[in-house]
């Protein structure tokens, strides 16, 4: 049988921006140490899939200072959630397939 | 092109990543076993500790009759239901954290910090009603005012945790209304809200989530 994958976000294949995404349509916002211990991943490879779905507009940052440290928080923009909800359709739709 | 099972997986992925950062999943059901037990030990140690016995059905406990002579009882039910209070968020942090390390989560994240916040305001606000219920001498809206606030503030938590929590708040202040109709057992309502609920629900969300 030929699974339609017509929906699905080539965007989102990526394991570590399926998770930021996942928790930012759930959460209002998440800030960057909080995003690196709930997805269980390094600095670097973080901030490059931040960066990217930054870039595409799928997600928003605004910085601010705790005490000295510069903190960083994110939240999906209205795109973001529409883009990752029709994936998450298809994804489903892809499982119920069968 | 990925296969089925790797969509499957990435289903699962999202799910879990949903779930574990919008709710707190640490939370045990021997949270809810012991403090009910507390509860219960609590009422009883003041039944036969202040009150030597003799359990003060008729005539109401906290009524606002013979005021004066029960004066010196009620801050002693007063500080003993703080001791109760501390000793049975103790045993929930407790278990909740025991229940983390198991699960592998981190106990101070986002959410718990939601959760706290969410429960304690209105816990707070109860507690200082309940301070100047105490000084104005409305004793008989003690017990109910301590049932209605926990049970506002579990409604309120129940958002960041097990949906149960945000049914057992709704029993919480059904108890804590009829204890405002029926002032004369409000003792009897006490123990229902605090002892035996939290025994029921702390029991069955063992058995549900934790075997």
């Amino acid at each position: 049988m030929k699974i339609d994958i017509s929906g699905l976000n080539k965007f989102f294949e990526n394991r570590v921006r399926l998770g930021i995404m996942s928790i930012l349509v759930v959460n209002d916002s998440y800030d960057f140490n909080n995003l690196k211990e709930a997805l269980g991943v390094t600095d670097g490879n973080l901030a490059s899939h931040l960066k990217a779905l930054e870039e595409n507009g799928l997600i928003k940052s605004s910085k601010q200072f705790i005490g000295r440290k510069p903190n960083t928080s994110y939240y999906a923009t209205e795109a973001g959630r529409q883009k990752f909800s029709v994936h998450l359709k298809a994804l489903e739709e892809i499982i119920n397939s069968q | 092109m990925e296969s089925k099972s790797e969509y499957f997986e990435d289903l699962r992925i999202i799910k879990k990543v949903m779930e574990e950062s919008s709710r707190f999943l640490s939370l045990s059901g021997l949270s809810g076993l012991f403090a009910g037990l507390i509860a219960l030990a609590g009422a009883a140690f003041a039944a036969y500790i202040f009150l030597d016995g003799k359990f003060l059905l008729s005539g109401g406990f906290f009524s606002a009759d013979k005021a004066q002579e029960m004066d010196s009882l009620k801050i002693k039910f007063l500080a003993e239901a703080l001791i109760v209070l501390v000793l049975a968020l103790g045993v929930s942090v407790f278990f909740s954290y025991r229940r983390s390390v198991q699960k592998g989560l981190k106990i101070w994240t986002p959410v718990s910090k939601r959760l706290l916040v969410s429960l304690f305001v209105p816990l707070v606000t109860g507690g200082i009603l309940i301070l100047i219920l105490y000084f104005q001498h409305h004793w008989q809206l003690i017990i109910p005012s301590m049932l209605i606030f926990y049970g506002l503030g579990l409604v309120n938590a129940g958002k960041f945790t097990f949906n149960e929590i945000f049914y057992l708040g709704l029993l919480e202040i059904t108890t804590g209304l009829l204890s405002a109709i029926f002032p004369v057992y409000g003792i009897i309502f006490w123990c229902f809200g605090f002892g035996l609920l939290h025994i029921v629900y702390g029991l069955a969300m063992y058995r549900k989530y934790e075997r």
